[in-house]
């Protein structure tokens, strides 16, 4: 593993060493490193690329890791990677996906993530996006999540864009039965010339089923980002969507939420805001003696966190 | 400790008007102030100007013989004046713990104490939460965001000016928001603050806040009108016609 192999799989996985449990990781397009544990077991696709994990009933406290990196100029790595989880589940799943590109050409990864989650079953899904390298090379991710969440089962997404990332579409649609809960919590950091787009589609079908979006982005520079949602009310149900955006230099943000209910009982509610950093934040971190930078520096590390 | 000189500050905003003037007061080391005034009056306005929050028109501000008229906020904070304000600002991500650490860790900055050893533990995070009455493990990982009441943020903010450990503390209206139980405590630790390196300058219309002064300072109509022991000044606060004449309310 090269130092550049190592930094990225310590940024987007928290990965200093082989994990614990189960995973598989992938460099390049090509699988090199792959291990089951009890109650996981990982297989590739046999027709495209990518794997399908498959999570027993009642695995509990148990972790599954996927990172991803591409280092090579020009290459664009496109996974399917499916999870099957059982009934009664409780799992943390560490995604990610780093792109080191010194060269002229395109370089990304596309993954394609669905998850199945059984009913009662518990999911955290920490998943993040790094792009290093020369400053004008492009660095594509184009993460989809597509999540069936069964009866009274329950996702937290944390999806992380750290920075270095040119161009971004991610697509999250998510499909929730009866008691089912999804909260996706999204931190975006876009700078220079970058462009980000997410768009969230989330259908709360069944009773009393919940879901929680909260976006916070910071754009800087030239950087423009896009953040759509659309969250269906198609039974008694909640929805929620934050959106919240820091903009400096010359950035542009746009948020468009969309509510929309067929059930006479759903209740959907969004917030958006959009703008500088507030100096009255900057002047009371000044006041504590931090310098203007400094001050702006904790307030974004803070807002992404 | 801190000279003001002359001090004039005036608004842009409402065509130069003249929010204070003719400012002339020197705060010893050691001692608690309160200053007072109606509404309006500038009292708010002359404690952000010391903080250099606000520039002033013109005058000097003299802290432990050095001219600090020139310098920004940033500066005035690290030769050791710490400010908390009567509005605290609500951050979303920031949260107690981070506000009082870099409270706490301000006063390493540019020093050869500046490294991790030295910086805030979380027992004391805790501590400084408790000293304003604040259950540390229910506040210490809590964002400083709408999720807060008034008088919540306002105790983090006086713990992260107590956590400075500054030679000069401003307090704002420390009592706005604080109920009437915690707010004896609060007088306590003002109080508890003073030694004779610190000085607190605290701006209030309680009662209790300035009989607890070693000198209150009346402002009106943007100077300083009266000042002395609390039972020199209180007379002229509670007369009536000084009252409407001074529009202490």
């Amino acid at each position: 593993m090269t130092k550049i192999d190592s930094e990225l799989f310590a940024q987007i996985a928290d990965l200093h060493d082989v994990p614990a449990g189960a995973y598989n990781i992938r460099k390049n397009g090509q699988l090199v490193g792959r291990q089951n544990s009890d109650g996981i077991v990982i297989e590739s696709k046999a027709d495209k690329a990518g794997i399908n994990i498959h999570i027993k009933d009642g695995t509990v406290n148990k972790s599954v890791h996927i990172p991803v990196i591409v280092t090579e100029t020009g290459l664009n790595d496109l996974v399917y990677n499916d999870f099957f989880i059982g009934e009664n589940c409780d799992v943390l799943i560490v995604a990610g996906c780093g792109v080191h590109n010194a060269g002229d050409e395109k370089s990304g990864h596309d993954g394609i993530h669905t998850f199945h989650v059984g009913k009662n079953s518990k999911v955290r899904y920490v998943e993040k996006h790094l792009g290093i390298g020369k400053t004008k090379s492009q660095k594509i991710l184009n993460p989809t999540t597509v999540i069936h969440l069964g009866e009274n089962a329950s996702l937290t997404m944390e999806t992380t864009q750290l920075g270095g990332v040119t161009h971004s579409i991610r697509t999250t649609k998510a499909d929730l039965e009866k008691g089912a809960t999804l909260e996706i919590k999204e931190s975006i950091l876009t700078e220079r010339d970058d462009f980000a787009e997410t768009d969230f589609d989330v259908a709360l079908n069944g009773a009393n089923s919940k879901a929680h979006v909260i976006s916070r982005s910071v754009a800087k520079g030239n950087s423009k980002q896009v953040f759509n949602s659309k969250i269906d009310g198609n039974n008694i149900c909640f929805g929620h969507v934050e959106c919240d955006a820091i903009i400096m230099d010359k950035a542009q943000v746009s948020s468009t939420p969309a509510l929309q209910n067929t059930h006479p009982d759903a209740s959907l509610t969004h917030e958006a805001a959009i703008g500088k950093i507030a100096g009255e934040q900057i002047i009371k971190l000044l006041t504590l003696g931090l310098t203007q930078p400094e001050a702006e520096e904790q307030i974004i590390k803070g807002f992404l966190k | 400790m801190l000279t003001l000189k002359n001090i004039k500050f005036a608004t842009q905003e409402q065509g130069n008007k003249i929010i204070l003037q003719d400012i002339n007061f020197t705060f010893e080391k050691g001692k608690n102030y309160v200053i007072t005034g109606a509404n309006g009056c500038g009292k708010s306005t002359l404690a952000k100007v010391i903080m250099g929050i606000y520039p002033a028109a013109s005058g000097q501000i003299i802290l432990n013989g050095r001219d600090i008229s020139k310098l920004d906020t940033t500066a005035r904070a690290r030769l050791g004046i710490a400010f908390a304000f009567q509005q605290p600002v609500r951050f979303k991500g920031l949260t107690a713990r981070d506000m009082i650490s870099t409270a706490y860790n301000s006063r390493f900055i540019g020093t050869e104490n500046d490294t991790p050893k030295n910086r805030l533990t979380t027992s004391q995070a805790c501590e400084y939460l408790s000293l304003v009455g604040l259950c540390a493990r229910e506040y210490l990982d809590r964002e400083l965001d709408n999720t807060l009441s008034g008088g919540e943020l306002k105790r983090i903010e006086i713990a992260s000016v107590l956590a400075r450990n500054c030679e000069l503390n401003i307090f704002d209206e420390p009592e706005a928001g604080i109920d009437i139980w915690s707010f004896s405590s609060l007088v306590n630790i003002f109080k508890r603050t003073i030694d004779k390196n610190r000085t607190n300058i605290i701006i209030s219309h309680q009662e209790k806040l300035i009989n607890s002064a070693d000198v209150v300072i009346l402002i009106a109509d943007g100077r300083i009108v009266l000042s002395g022991a609390p039972n020199e000044v209180m007379p002229a606060i509670r007369d009536f016609k000084s009252c409407e004449k001074l529009k202490i309310n």
